[in-house]
């Protein structure tokens, strides 16, 4: 066990400077500097001006270079300074993002798994019945639709029609001067929408995914003994299937890890949450190559880390697995 | 408030000018009773946040138009937009045109309480060309020569050459030195914790969410009225729209269908003022001179024959707006309202078309010369439905007289890299922000035609060459209209660009909020006296 760990730990060492290495030169190739975007269609701007601005960047070094003072920097846990005008650390930049992105993705996860189990549950059991039917339907229409759309039409009619919810945002004004309590039912307020209609939209997979491998273990001779012995059908479904089914989403588990830092694009715009995603996607559009290149690593650092996590997890609950392999 | 004096930016930027408050018959407004009070809070929107708030660093709108209500600049426009002074009491320019002297105000306050005095100005000048600050706007002082302060409250500057729009460019904000000087400005905590002179002071700066801005009591011109700013950020302009109509903010520019089909009933219009007038910005369709196919001045006037300007307007801005016929917004003083073009006539347009060798031949609509179709491509940036729908409507003008336009539509940033900057196009449809300075070098003359310089569709014209070096070099107005009117009669008649149209700025605030007063300036420029009465007050402590 031990020496697989440090294998697969020696293994991502390379893995994440090659991810290094190709993220930081398709973010390069990208038409348009940093330098660009803040001053393309600027009469203001000169030639000379431009240069300075490149040097002060060090846009103006060979590519192989900036990316060797890069990785010097990130071996340090330096992320460097973001391009942006605001020359702010990256770090800091991210860090005032994550407890948001970070929480809201927790409750929203929490949720998808506990409305997704029980449906995914409820269908495989009643196999192929209305409820069955009526449940899928369900789910793909929250994955069918889009979301952005489906949160405006949510937003219009609790928002602007009935009056009951908050449009966007964390908190209504003046919310720093209302009771613990008061606070807390404002915030919870301003999120029944976004965290609702994300929810909705995550439903599908994962209770398609149960469903699936619950049929799987419904059909095995297991199954079939337990029932013979003579024990209660909630019994058998929860205890003996539920257990062997839920084997393969703790790899799932495992791939959502990244996902708890990287917020959504659309969603954090339409709700005016200032979560990661948004972070990431002004980045782009304003080739802050620094801060782009930060959240890129955090995020495939999760991701390996997610990966060897859910290997681990498999195998110590996986008793097949452990003495199989390894 | 110090209003940054960019004279022409590709974004469009609200610039808030001409005039008029839209009231629809029926609907009738409360009279205004008593003294304005303070109080209250009024809530705007905003779809990018702040980047800094040393305005010297920011490139962009959302950054300026916080540090708009914080800092003040030498000068300024009034709401006729004329120059006048603003930490400067008084100039003058000495005959020959060289030296400006800035006598400034007395007793203005930095909102930490220390003295504003001329040390300031030079500063802010010095800091600007330090070529070791990143700024965009240190060409507005490229041209000094030297900068003075014989005294706390004088600085007197010095040119090489007589240049006009110098004036306006000591509108720029002027920063605090006692906090700045001897530091490294990019790591400035003033960036997020700013300090000016302005009626509004920073409060709290919460990352993402909003800006909170509360009246500075010590403010020159007197406090403001109303007691705080808020700007949201909020991303979406489909959210935003809807935050409006909850009342989470309270102003808002509104887009054509908004303002025309959507804002009529009449809970909206109770609640809410809306206001129209002409926006310091034009869109149009500029032609690749360097192309063969655009060289003639005939064709190109055919192309304007062809379109119809008229229907651009009501098609794509519901008939918010008027034509373009030049560089200038219509009503400014610059602008030339005797302008004879190319109007809307398809006879006319084949007509000149035919004079140039494009004939239809094989009867498949399409004009031909030596065998070769007339046919191009016009390029216009992604995200802007408006200029889509413009290059829709003229793709089937054009159509109908033998031109096969195609339209394609790019990404900004390879619109730029790709494109513009290798002068790989043949039209494009863009527009163009106005400043209130008319000086047009940038984008009209001829030595402006480099890699990445403004004037990519290559116009090249002598006469009009002269035109922008004599108007912007002399201080005298009636000389320099004198110099832009000619230079729209010869682009109306060359017509290297088709002018289109001038899109109405259509703000809406909310109906709390008196003390608005519509001017060619828009309605912001007496912000300090907009107040809301005690008993409509929204947001009180």
């Amino acid at each position: 066990m031990v020496p697989y760990l440090l294998k697969r730990i020696a293994m991502l060492l390379p893995l994440l400077l090659g991810i290094t290495l190709i993220t930081f030169t398709v973010i390069h190739l990208a038409p348009g500097e940093p330098v660009e975007m803040q001053t393309a269609m600027s009469p203001k701007i000169t030639a000379e001006t431009r240069q300075r601005l490149r040097a002060y960047y060090g846009l103006d070094r060979p590519l192989h270079v900036q990316y060797g003072l890069w990785l010097r920097r990130i071996v340090r846990l330096d992320f460097g300074r973001s391009f942006a005008p605001d020359n702010r650390p990256v770090m800091d930049k991210i860090k005032e993002r994550i407890p948001v992105t970070l929480s809201l993705n927790l409750i929203a996860l929490l949720l998808e798994f506990g409305v997704a189990l029980p449906i995914g549950i409820l269908a495989a059991v009643r196999r192929n019945s209305l409820l069955d039917k009526g449940l899928t339907l369900f789910v793909f229409l929250g994955f069918a639709m889009p979301t952005f759309w489906l949160a405006l039409l949510l937003m219009y009619f609790f928002g602007v029609k009935l009056e009951w919810l908050p449009i966007s945002g964390l908190h209504s004004l003046g919310s720093n001067k209302l009771t613990a309590g008061a606070w807390f039912l404002d915030l919870a307020k301003h999120l029944l929408l976004p965290i609702g209609v994300a929810t909705f939209g995550s439903l599908a997979g994962l209770s398609r995914y149960i469903r699936s491998t619950m049929l799987e273990v419904i059909g095995q001779d297991y199954i079939t003994t337990a029932r013979a012995k003579g024990l209660s059908e909630r019994c058998v479904i929860l205890k003996h299937a539920l257990r062997n089914a839920l084997l393969p989403v703790i790899t799932l588990l495992g791939f959502s890890l990244p996902g708890l830092i990287g917020g959504s694009v659309i969603f954090e715009t339409i709700f005016a949450i200032p979560g990661m995603g948004q972070l990431f996607f002004m980045g782009v559009m304003a080739r802050d190559y620094p801060l782009v290149m930060g959240i890129l690593v955090i995020g495939a650092g999760l991701t390996l880390v997610g990966n060897l996590l859910a290997d681990l997890c498999y195998s110590l609950a996986d008793p097949r697995i452990r003495h199989g392999g390894g | 408030m110090s209003v940054r004096l960019v004279p022409l930016l590709l974004t469009l930027l609200f610039l808030l000018v001409g005039c008029g408050r839209a009231d629809p018959p029926g609907v009738r407004r409360p009279q205004e009773i008593g003294k304005p009070v303070d109080g209250d809070t009024i809530v705007t929107g905003s779809i990018g946040e702040a980047s800094t708030l040393i305005p010297l660093l920011a490139s962009d709108a959302a950054s300026h138009s916080i540090a708009g209500y914080i800092y003040n600049g030498l000068v300024k426009y009034d709401k006729e937009l004329n120059l006048v002074g603003d930490l400067a009491r008084s100039w003058e320019v000495s005959r020959d045109g060289l030296v400006i002297t800035f006598h400034l105000r007395r007793g203005v306050k930095w909102q930490d309480g220390h003295e504003f005095t001329s040390r300031d100005v030079l500063y802010t000048y010095r800091v600007t060309i330090d070529p070791k600050t990143p700024t965009s706007y240190a060409e507005d002082f490229k041209q000094v020569k030297k900068v003075e302060i014989p005294d706390p409250y004088t600085v007197r500057v010095t040119y090489d050459h007589p240049f006009a729009p110098a004036l306006a460019s000591w509108g720029s904000s002027v920063l605090p030195a006692h906090l700045l000087e001897g530091k490294d400005i990019t790591l400035s905590e003033l960036a997020r914790r700013p300090v000016g002179t302005g009626p509004y002071r920073l409060k709290e700066w919460v990352a993402g969410q909003k800006i909170t801005l509360e009246a500075f009591e010590g403010y020159f011109e007197g406090r403001p009225h109303l007691d705080r700013v808020v700007d949201r950020l909020i991303p979406d302009s489909a959210t935003m729209y809807m935050e409006l109509k909850a009342g989470g903010i309270d102003m808002m520019n509104l887009t054509p269908v908004q303002f025309q089909r959507q804002t009529m009933d009449n809970s909206f219009l109770a609640r809410f003022n809306k206001y129209r007038y002409p926006a310091s910005s034009y869109v149009y369709m500029g032609y690749n001179l360097r192309n063969p196919l655009f060289s003639d001045v005939r064709v190109r006037r055919a192309l304007t024959h062809a379109i119809n300007k008229e229907e651009l307007i009501q098609g794509v801005l519901l008939g918010m707006g008027q034509t373009a016929k030049g560089p200038y917004k219509p009503g400014s003083w610059a602008w030339n309202p005797n302008i004879k073009e190319p109007v809307y006539d398809p006879a006319a347009a084949r007509k000149l078309l035919a004079e140039a060798g494009w004939r239809e031949t094989d009867g498949d609509g399409i004009l031909r010369r030596g065998g070769k179709p007339f046919q191009f491509t016009v390029l216009t940036n992604q995200g802007n439905a408006e200029r889509l729908k413009t290059a829709q409507i003229i793709q089937q003008r054009l159509r109908s007289v033998g031109i096969d336009m195609k339209i394609r539509v790019i990404e900004w940033a390879s619109f730029i890299t790709h494109f513009i900057d290798n002068r790989n196009f043949e039209a494009v449809i863009l527009g163009w922000s106005l400043g209130q300075d008319p000086d047009i070098f940038d984008v009209w003359h001829s030595s402006k035609t480099g890699k990445k310089e403004l004037n990519f569709i290559g116009y090249k014209n002598d006469e009009v060459d002269r035109l922008i070096v004599a108007g912007r070099g002399t201080f005298d107005q009636l000389e320099r209209q004198r110099c832009y009117r000619r230079i729209q009669e010869i682009l109306a008649q060359e017509q290297p660009y088709t002018f289109l149209y001038v899109p109405d700025a259509l703000p809406t605030v909310s109906a709390r909020v008196r003390g608005i007063t519509p001017a060619p300036a828009g309605i912001t420029h007496d912000f300090i006296k907009w107040h809301v009465p005690r008993n409509e007050q929204k947001y009180t402590q």
